[in-house]
């Protein structure tokens, strides 16, 4: 204990850096990792309940198309902002990240409004069958992300003007939350094949 | 923080300008846990939450151990009145939910809350807060599924639930559905720490501490971490759906609907098998420790011995199958998974030669620690061997649901787990402590658990394969099942008394026992570095790693880095393979947001047992903790970044 034998200085490291060197990042990759696995287990669970029926979606028409293909498009497209937020954040430029998380935040209200719709066109309810079990569990599961990020964006914009958004520290959250985003998009293409299309040409 | 002592800067760092004593003073103020009850709810340092996580395990073998007395008692002579039918069900069920939930997976995690920080040589945990709400989280549902219990809504339809029996049409009533948020309880909180622990491992080693450099206990519990995350996610999705099907009338496992009862077990046993490596790697990895200590020699073959760890976790995962031999699976798949499940013999041999090989050419000294290695060698290979002989599909059709079953699960746990465990409570007693557990006490605890393990579950084996079932809450006396069970019982209350004996032995050393010092056995890994029990801080400085064993490696002292903050929470990142310098991180104070967060948390998973709309209600709290936890509390923005409490 008393005798020191120091061999090297870090006062110089940076407090902060970008993506794999944080921690929240590795943080946030952890638990996209527990999710999207979680992800993966509803959609073998969907097909292995498709495997039990003769017919598929049984005895009823698949998801009406419209919403569901808008909510892609409308994921898709929000992938432009979400990257601007990004750059702007890393760029610790605080005017632009405080309009990039207002259009993240707005985004996503449009597409929790277009989920709203999505619900009321599955022509199939939870309680008829399997099927329908399987189909509003994934969709409820990813509607639970989406309502995550949306919010975690809503605090996040409140948060960009007050003084507390001057913090160096935020921009790492802005530029996590838009990872996470990523993920939310990312999750939603294979559900919109597997809900929307497989039904349709499988 | 304004001035101190004269000294006028939260920039202060540690080094050569800055007195060791002084030091000392300054990293106790700024890492330490407030006293009184205040501090013991809003701390965040692993070591409490660590010691806490494991008392509260402890807690729960205990609970596990007296219900598992009840059923023995019951099972003690022919047609017994002790306990009726139906509360055996909830006794087995019960026993089994425990031991597998609340004790085994959280205790090793809870061992690594504690030890993995202190071997890598850091300050705290990668989120600390998280921890906190992880232990929380658990805390609340062991305590609720207990409450439930002892209400008479205990589980009741065995450790695993199977459908249709835990569906709502056999299992009317709540008892399944306490059961089934236990399990979204405890997962969430082990997923919690699996996230926590991988972190930890990879940014937050000390400089040097390369890869190759990593002791194999921190490997066996990265490697565990890795499996909790892609295992528990299928028994959080089996248990929505169950509790789905039983509440909101959802169809998953009614084959009326489409749904089938083999998707459970589909589900569960993808995580159901992995789960019972997520109880042994942890265990193998303190083997190792103990092992290199007593031999004074570093593990013979450390390559091969991470190998064999990554490699039983794969095969694991192969695995889960095996389970489901009696319901008539495809022949070939049937000849696959029965080659599979005897490969696991591989690792597993490997790594006991291994250790073998390590005392054989160390100057092994025979301590309490190392004799329950020694115990648990012995009783894993005859679980091993009777592990092998269920691979085989035609013998496992035979023994399949009787007591030759119980016999086998209980020697690979209980080998395989409960062994290493204890010598792990022996060999890290004096560093959480700092002293010394007793010695001679603990030679009788070893010896009373070793040989009345072996009177209880041997006969098991027999009565097994004299057709008695498991899951029967008495048998007649024509059968000639008496004397068997009356011995099993007789040794139950042997083990009994040699954790007594434990429990007894803890009590007098924390008053009594030999006072430890900082490396009692002369071990080589950076937790003997530090002071028994170390301070808030951990280390005073960071460690210089330059070896497998750096207290061994190194003949002068330590090397050390410095330059980290005194007065803020600053912990040091370094690069994922090589463990570079990277960064220098801000680490959370103490607060009471996670537990807030935590209550939340349990209003909401105890309100859905009753009503769908608790998800949303329940929501409303759990979004209110969650935002005081992330929001920025300090009025001026500091000259370098901080984590908010
Ligand atoms: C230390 C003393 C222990 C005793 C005397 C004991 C006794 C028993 C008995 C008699 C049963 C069978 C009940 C039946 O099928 O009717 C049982 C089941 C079980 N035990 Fe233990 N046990 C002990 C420790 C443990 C430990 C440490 C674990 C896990 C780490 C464990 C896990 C289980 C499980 C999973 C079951 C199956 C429950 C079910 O059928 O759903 N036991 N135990
Ligand atoms: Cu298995």
């Amino acid at each position: 204990m008393s005798e020191r034998h120091f061999v090297r200085d870090l006062s110089d490291l940076p407090t902060h850096g970008h993506g794999p060197s944080n921690l929240t990042w590795w943080g946030t990759m952890g638990f996209m990792l527990i999710e999207g696995f979680a992800f993966v287990l509803a959609g073998f669970t969907y097909l292995y309940i498709m495997m039990q029926f003769r017919h598929w979606p049984p005895g009823m028409p698949p998801p009406d198309l419209t919403w569901g293909t808008l909510m892609t498009a409308a994921l898709l497209l929000s992938l432009v902002p979400n990257v601007w937020a990004k750059r702007v954040a890393e760029a610790s430029d605080l005017r632009g990240t405080r309009r990039a998380v207002l259009v993240m935040l707005a985004v996503g209200l449009v597409t929790l409004g277009i989920r709203g719709f999505e619900f009321t066109v599955l022509n199939a309810l939870w309680d008829s069958n399997a099927y329908g079990s399987i189909l509003w569990t994934i969709l409820g599961l990813h509607t639970v992300h989406l309502l995550t990020d949306v919010g975690d964006t809503a605090v996040l914009a409140v948060l960009m003007f007050t003084r507390h958004g001057k913090d160096p520290r935020r921009m790492g959250d802005v530029t996590d939350n838009a990872l996470y985003w990523n993920f939310v998009v990312g999750a939603w293409v294979p559900i919109y094949a597997l809900l929307y299309l497989v039904p349709r040409f499988a | 923080m304004g001035p101190r002592d004269g000294v006028s800067s939260s920039e202060l760092r540690d080094g050569p300008s800055l007195g060791e004593e002084d030091t000392m003073r300054r990293l106790e103020r700024t890492w330490g846990t407030p006293p009184g009850l205040w501090g013991w709810l809003t701390t965040v340092d692993h070591k409490r939450i660590g010691r806490r996580y494991i008392a509260t395990g402890f807690v729960f073998f205990l609970v596990g151990g007296v219900l598992a007395l009840l059923m023995r008692l019951q099972l003690a002579q022919p047609e017994n009145t002790l306990v009726g039918p139906d509360r055996y069900n909830q006794l087995f069920s019960m026993h089994g939910t425990t031991m597998m939930f609340l004790f085994a997976v959280p205790i090793m995690e809870a061992m690594a809350v504690y030890l993995v920080p202190l071997m890598v040589g850091t300050r705290n945990i990668a989120f600390p807060r998280l921890n906190a709400f992880s232990y929380w989280v658990y805390l609340f549902g062991g305590v609720m599924i207990v409450v439930a219990f002892l209400m008479n809504t205990g589980p009741e339809t065995g450790w695993f639930s199977y459908v249709p029996l835990a569906g709502p049409e056999y299992s009317p009533g709540k008892r399944t559905d306490f059961w089934a948020q236990m399990i979204t309880f405890t997962e969430v909180a082990a997923l919690a720490v699996a996230v926590e622990i991988i972190v930890t491992v990879f940014k937050m080693r000390a400089p040097g501490m390369g890869l190759n450099r990593v002791p194999l206990f921190v490997w066996s519990m990265l490697v565990t971490s890795f499996m909790v995350i892609f295992a528990m996610p299928a028994v959080m999705l089996a248990s929505s759906f169950l509790i789905m099907d039983r509440l909101v009338s959802t169809q998953f496992f009614n084959p009326a609907e489409g749904g089938d009862p083999l998707l459970w077990q589909h589900l569960f046993w993808f995580f159901g098998h992995p789960e019972v490596y997520i109880i042994f790697l942890p265990a193998l990895g303190m083997v190792s420790s103990i092992v290199a200590a007593m031999a004074r020699r570093p593990v013979f073959g450390h390559v091969p011995m991470v190998l064999a760890l990554v490699a039983t976790a794969f095969l694991g995962f192969g695995l889960w199958v095996h389970h489901m031999f009696a319901t008539g699976l495809p022949h070939l798949a049937s000849g696959y998974f029965t080659a599979a499940s005897m490969m696991i013999a591989i690792p597993s041999g490997i790594q006991i030669f291994c250790w073998i090989a390590t005392l054989w050419d160390g100057r092994p000294q025979w301590t309490v620690p190392l004799l329950f290695v020694v115990g648990f060698v012995v009783i894993f290979v005859l679980g091993g061997l009777t592990g092998v002989m269920q691979a085989s599909v035609p013998f496992d059709l035979q023994v399949h649901d009787s007591y030759f079953v119980v016999a086998h699960f209980h020697y690979v746990l209980i080998g395989g787990a409960v062994f290493p465990l204890f010598g792990a409570f022996y060999f890290w007693f004096p560093k959480i402590t700092g002293r010394m557990l007793g010695e001679r006490l603990g030679r009788w605890n070893f010896w009373l658990f070793f040989i009345g393990f072996n009177v209880a579950f041997f006969p098991m084996h027999l009565l097994g394969m004299m057709g008695m079932p498991r899951r029967v809450y008495t048998y007649p006396a024509e059968l000639g099942w008496a004397d068997l069970n009356l011995t099993a019982t007789l040794g139950a209350l042997l083990v009994a008394a040699s954790v007594a004996l434990f429990l007894v032995n803890v009590l007098v050393s924390l008053r009594a026992g030999r006072i430890a010092g900082p490396n009692p056995w002369n071990a080589g890994t950076l937790e003997w570095a530090t002071a028994s029990p170390p301070p808030s801080y951990n280390f005073a400085h960071i460690p210089v790693v330059e070896g497998l064993e750096p207290l061994w490696d190194k003949a002068g002292p330590l090397g050390m880095v410095h330059g980290l903050r005194v007065e803020e929470r600053e912990v040091l990142l370094t690069t994922v393979l090589d463990a570079h310098p990277d960064l220098r991180e801000p680490s959370p104070r103490s607060t009471i947001w996670p537990l807030l967060s935590a209550l939340a948390v349990t209003v909401l998973f105890i309100g859905s047992i009753f009503t769908p709309w608790a998800l949303v209600w329940g929501a409303v709290p759990l979004a209110v903790g969650l935002v005081g936890w992330f929001w920025p509390k300090r009025r001026h923005v500091p000259p370098e970044p901080v984590v908010e409490s």
